[in-house]
């Protein structure tokens, strides 16, 4: 008897629904057990989750102010994927717009006009994860140095960078040793629509708006396609790879430098470790389970929020360890993930006959 | 062979039917092939060939149907299986091991050889296979320093190493020149007049009257005939094969060629091991000609068209488009200076599969209006654009809106054709456009680019399909490693003649 994975010819409608749905049932009946190690009830534990993330408007509010860094990162790395160029990089990006608006907050802000602070750390916000960005592009474009790694290591090269300015040399005199700087003024906070929900939102609903239609509306989001789904198709018909890639890091890593620029100012209004907490990477996940689609990536982003404010509910409510909250993460991403493939792949199980070496 | 009562058939299928997900492959298909001749399977594309062969060697099981081998029900569930009842096929890409040599390829995967194999013993039983079928070859060779048409002779000697007794050849001459055809058709006959059953898959007319004794016309993967090819002609089998009449002269005006349209002067190039591939090639095509290139695939053909189309660097020489130098320019530029490009790899890079058919067709008009406006994209006027072009070349498709990739070979090929002609400005560098294509594409595919010659559009037409350059070519260049062996008018000469340029004699002028 052998067991095969046959490609479907057309994505099944039926699958696209029950797969997700069942998916994430099984991931529920895994972590139950995980869940029942620990003498907790299971169901009350989900409960506390749901309750947690989304049964109050106070936990809506921390679910959306989760979701919008993993909103700007997933549409950035996602206008990379499209391109087939793996931008693995968002975190280190959204580390440098952190780092490029707490500069402006701390040094800038009594010497520019009031008004002036905010869209003058936006800019330079963007402007520092473009520039991240565009460091590995350039060694992809002119040298064919790999993006998967270069984007990887600038990610520790900003983090780092980030630790070493909060602990160093702008490490706030009156912290009372407290690693992080001091507070921003106020004229460098983003305002606030409702609890901690800043105006990033806007900004976030703002770039799924231009990511759809530079894709779906411009030539240059024509050429993005026509790479991604075959680049030497591309090639052939007159496509500048090498400055596409320029182009798109530019708006990805853009809008990974926006994500940190509206965190230090929407947020914690400081430089702090809780900067760099890995929201670029779970942007890689938002991205993919999104199929790479923009208003996808902001519905999945938010449940992605969710699942993360659900899972620091677990600790706080019930005291269950954080590795726990970390491994019912895990394992709902887990099962999601990998039922996807029964969107376009079917089992077939084919049994042998007994009868074959004779006749 | 003495005469006797009929023989028993060597082969039997019975009702075979094959299906793939939304495909009906095979459908109720009966086959006879008697020990002792040579039978063609004749289809179009996708008419089912390739599926009955491999359930008859064993890669494939049919979902209904039986097989008998000399009148034995047989179960076939692998190669394995099926060479172990003598069944071998010999497939149109070659499994062999390049870095070894022709005797270790021959015995590789027997187990009859033991740990330590005698290879003398080894090439002397070669040795007396190549001699007693006319398969010359040397068992100490390394496939790699082996032409394309050597290493067939490998693929057969394997088969008959193995005691093969049914040989299945799918599409043998595709890449063989006439000489290696002529010489292949020889060992077909020697090994049929041994008793084996020889059976080969075709969609080329002259080779089923040339080659075979009976034929079987498959058509939507049914069997509608199955003829002595005595007593029947191609212009009855190509009825059979397409299901409707089919012209074999395709109006020709006589050329009318103008000013020089493209110019290649002493080209050179590497190919993508960092060889030469191209070292020296020189040629001039006049508005409103057809230049061919014949030659064996892998002789610079692939490396000459990537040059001009400005896809590879020239190491030497010059490309130029009415006088202005266009070498090594960009793709973009080169677009733009008005070379259009039938690409060899249709699927791997003259279309984006996954996208529809407008985005594909929209390729090179996309930069300007009216589907552009200024840096953003007018879809509505794509939209029209492809339906334009849907209609004017008659593709096939439920709807602009279809994946290119769900399309069949023939219609995909006329997006192709159609977005390339449509954006052409007077050149226009085709390869292989035929290839893999049906009776009724190829036909039309060929009209177009005589429509564009007649138009006064300058063609070069790269091709490995004689017949097609003689046809459609006002004159025919010879390319053999790299160097154009000659150039031929082709009323004034012979396929052999041009057969023994590809071999690499040079003409005599």
């Amino acid at each position: 008897m052998t067991i095969v994975f046959e490609k479907r010819l057309t994505r099944s409608r039926r699958a696209m629904f029950l797969v997700p749905v069942l998916s994430l049932v099984l991931a529920l009946v895994f972590g139950a057990m995980i869940l029942l190690v620990f003498r907790v009830n299971p169901l009350e534990a989900y409960r506390v989750m749901v309750q947690g993330s989304l049964g109050s408007g106070y936990a809506l509010s921390e679910t959306l102010v989760k979701a919008i860094p993993l909103m700007l990162t997933g549409l950035g790395v996602a206008i990379a994927f499209r391109m087939l160029f793996w931008n693995i990089g968002a975190e280190g990006q959204l580390a440098m717009g952190g780092i490029a608006a707490a500069y402006i907050a701390l040094f800038w802000a009594d010497r520019l006009p009031g008004p002036l602070v905010l869209p003058t750390m936006f800019v330079a916000g963007v402007l520092a994860g473009a520039v991240w960005g565009l460091i590995p592009a350039f060694l992809r474009a002119a040298l064919g140095v790999n993006e998967i790694l270069t984007t990887l290591m600038m990610n520790y090269i900003a983090i780092l960078l980030v630790e070493y300015l909060y602990l160093g040399p702008w490490r706030d005199p009156q912290g009372y040793g407290f690693p992080g700087t001091a507070q921003f003024p106020q004229v460098a906070w983003l305002p606030r629509l409702t609890g901690r929900v800043h105006v990033g939102l806007i900004f976030a609903l703002v770039a799924a708006v231009l990511v759809w239609f530079v894709l779906n509306r411009t030539r240059w989001g024509y050429e993005i396609q026509v790479i991604g789904e075959n680049p030497r198709a591309a090639r052939y018909s007159g496509i500048n790879i090498g400055f596409n890639i320029l182009l798109v890091m530019l708006l990805s890593g853009g809008l990974s430098g926006l994500a940190g620029m509206a965190e230090v100012a929407g947020i914690s209004r400081r430089l702090y470790q809780g900067l760099t907490v890995g929201y670029g990477y779970t942007a890689i996940i938002v991205a993919w389970l999104a199929n790479l689609n923009p208003w996808g990536i902001l519905l999945v982003a938010f449940l992605m929020g969710a699942l993360l404010v659900g899972g620091d509910q677990l600790q706080v409510a019930l005291g269950l360890p954080a590795a726990v909250a970390l491994v019912l993460q895990g394992a709902i991403l887990f099962f999601v993930l990998g039922g996807s493939i029964f969107v376009n792949y079917r089992v077939r199980i084919i049994r042998g006959h007994k009868e074959a070496k004779e006749a | 062979m003495g005469i006797e009562s009929p023989p028993s058939p060597a082969v039997q299928m019975r009702g075979i039917t094959k299906r793939f997900p939304g495909v009906l492959a095979n459908d109720h298909v009966d086959l006879e092939v008697y020990p002792g001749e040579v039978m063609a399977l004749l289809g179009e594309n996708g008419a089912g060939k390739s599926t009955l062969m491999n359930v008859l060697s064993g890669l494939y099981r049919p979902d209904e149907g039986e097989i008998l081998i000399h009148g034995w029900p047989v179960h076939l569930h692998s190669p394995r299986d099926a060479i172990a009842h003598g069944i071998g096929m010999v497939h149109q890409h070659f499994m062999l091991v390049e870095t070894l040599t022709v005797a270790e390829n021959v015995i590789l995967g027997l187990d009859t050889v033991g740990w330590v194999p005698r290879m003398e013993e080894v090439h002397r039983q070669i040795e007396a296979l190549s001699e007693q079928y006319g398969l010359r070859v040397d068992p100490t060779a390394y496939i790699w320093q082996l032409s394309v048409g050597e290493q067939q002779r490998v693929e057969i000697l394997k088969l008959l190493y193995r005691g093969a007794d049914i040989l299945i050849l799918d599409e043998p001459t595709a890449v063989l020149t006439p000489q290696e055809s002529a010489d292949l058709s020889r060992t077909l006959r020697r090994m049929a007049d041994e008793g084996k059953a020889v059976i080969f898959i075709t969609h080329k007319l002259d080779e089923v009257m040339a080659f075979a004794d009976r034929v079987t016309v498959l058509r939507a993967g049914k069997v509608v005939a199955t003829l002595r090819t005595a007593e029947t002609n191609k212009v009855e089998l190509a009825r059979l094969m397409v299901g409707r009449e089919v012209l074999f002269r395709l109006e020709k005006r006589t050329c009318q060629p103008g000013e020089v349209a493209l110019e290649v002067k002493d080209l050179q190039a590497l190919n993508d091991k960092g060889l030469p591939a191209l070292r020296g090639v020189s040629f001039q095509i006049c508005a409103g000609e057809i230049l061919g290139i014949a030659g064996v695939a892998g002789n610079g053909q692939r490396e000459l068209a990537e040059v001009i189309t400005g896809l590879r660097r020239a190491t030497g020489g010059s490309v130029r488009v009415y006088g202005r130098d266009i070498t090594n320019r960009s793709p973009r530029e080169i677009i733009e200076a008005g070379i259009s490009h039938i690409p060899g790899d249709r699927v791997g890079v003259g279309l984006v599969p996954n996208l529809p058919i407008s985005d594909n067709l929209a390729m090179k008009a996309y930069r300007h209006p009216p589907l552009a406006r200024g840096p953003l994209l007018d879809r509505s006027a794509m939209r029209d654009f492809a339906r334009r072009l849907v209609e004017a070349f008659r593709i096939a498709t439920p709807s602009p809106q279809t994946p290119a990739r769900l399309l069949s070979g023939g219609n995909q090929q006329r997006v192709v054709l159609a977005r390339e002609i449509t954006a052409s400005k007077g050149i226009l560098v085709a390869v292989y456009p035929t290839r893999g294509l049906d009776v009724g594409a190829t036909e039309a595919v060929r009209k177009a680019l005589l429509e564009e010659r007649d138009k006064g559009a300058a063609i070069l037409l790269i091709s490995e399909d004689l017949d097609e350059l003689m046809q459609l070519s006002d004159r025919i260049a010879v390319l053999y490693e790299g160097q154009v062996m000659g150039v031929v008018v082709p009323e004034e000469t012979t396929p052999e003649a041009i057969g023994l340029m590809m071999a690499g004699q040079r003409a005599e002028e």
